[in-house]
């Protein structure tokens, strides 16, 4: 019980938090989730990442594996329904409320300001992704190339996943 | 778009929960907003161009992830408050249960060194996707020098002197809004339209 409170605790919190979506809460879902309650190890919390990845739909239905981890099927649950309905709400009833602030002149204001905050966020759970699986030159090499065919042509990302997955099988083993 | 244009005729509840539960499917990769697109405007002519960039800034100003804000909001716009739940629903379902396979599989043969070899490649690639959306996001957003430095400072703040979520938004947030105070603000008309 004690653990699900805390469950919903840490996901709803990053729920609302989470400006520039998933991927701004990273290091902060890191953190409580590694350091503070120890709920996975490093390696793990990559992993379910990663197996994140490869599943289609919102970015980071992970959440629902780290609950199970910690407290089962009721756990998913709550981490799921913590991590997405908060800023759910927010959303609906922020879409009720914006259309009637179309010529409300702040409005301009939020999205333009919010914008390099939501980037530099994304930037550091990329930070965050890159210190823990980028390990040696072969997975540099990986997310280098991705990243340059990735910015160059207009290609489903998906792809490169599976690809680099069938590459890692391969290159990677130890 | 100053008064909100009437929704479509009425949308069955089923039709929006299977529209989101096809694009809750396909979505792989990360790319939801395309499918979102595809789906909301190109194939069910839910939104005009304009209602679905409305419903798009929304969802990125706001906290939160595109994919369930839009299904969300849309299906809110389409059925009320019944619409947003199964589109929510259906955006979430079809993911949720194929992680939910993979998880079991990784606690059954996550300890191989093929299976770890395999997903240090995903990660790897990932990293590579998560830089490659960071910056286009940034090429199409970013467009001062200030931009530039709250971008540099938010990231060093969290990456290196690992300040809290929290503190960060509630001081660089109200910062950034108030240097985009209306006053300040001279965007040509249409600017935000223009804006993808």
């Amino acid at each position: 019980m004690n653990k699900l409170l805390q469950l919903a605790g840490v996901f709803s919190l990053l729920s609302i938090l989470a400006v520039g979506g998933g991927t701004a809460v990273l290091p902060e879902m890191k953190t409580e989730v590694v350091a503070e309650h120890d709920w996975l190890s490093e390696a793990q919390f990559i992993d379910i990442y990663s197996l994140g990845q490869l599943t289609p739909g919102p970015n980071m239905l992970m959440v629902q594996l780290i609950g199970q981890k910690v407290a089962g099927w009721p756990g998913a649950a709550v981490a799921l329904l913590g991590f997405f309905l908060p800023a759910g709400l927010l959303a609906w009833y922020t879409g009720r409320l914006w259309e009637r602030l179309a010529d409300w002149p702040w409005r301009e204001s939020i999205r333009r300001g919010l914008a390099p905050l939501a980037i530099g966020l994304m930037l550091a759970g990329t930070v965050t992704i890159a210190r823990i699986a980028l390990g040696d030159l072969r997975t540099v090499a990986i997310a280098a190339v991705v990243t340059a065919i990735l910015l160059a042509r207009h290609v489903n990302p998906a792809y490169l996943i599976l690809a680099s997955g069938v590459l890692g099988m391969w290159l990677l083993q130890r | 778009m100053s008064e909100p244009a009437p929704p479509p005729a009425r949308v069955g509840l089923h039709e929006i929960f299977v529209t989101f539960l096809l694009i809750g499917a396909t979505s792989f990769g990360g790319g939801v907003v395309a499918y979102l697109r595809a789906y909301l405007v190109e194939s069910r002519r839910w939104l005009d161009d304009d209602e679905f960039m409305s419903a798009l800034e929304i969802s990125q100003t706001l906290p939160g992830l595109n994919a369930t804000n839009m299904s969300i909001i849309v299906g809110d716009r389409l059925r009320g408050v019944g619409g947003a739940l199964v589109g929510f629903a259906g955006m979430v379902l079809p993911g949720s249960v194929l992680l939910f396979v993979l998880g079991a599989l990784y606690g059954q043969h996550g300890h191989k060194p093929f299976v770890t070899a395999a997903l240090a490649g995903v990660a790897a690639a990932a990293t590579g996707l998560l830089l490659a959306t960071t910056i286009q996001l940034g090429r199409k957003e970013l467009h001062a020098v200030f931009d530039l430095a709250l971008v540099a400072a938010t990231c060093v703040a969290v990456s290196v002197f690992h300040l809290p979520l929290l503190v960060i938004l509630l001081t660089a947030g109200p910062l950034a809004v108030w240097w985009y105070r209306p006053r300040a603000v001279a965007a040509p008309a249409g600017d935000a339209a223009a804006d993808r």
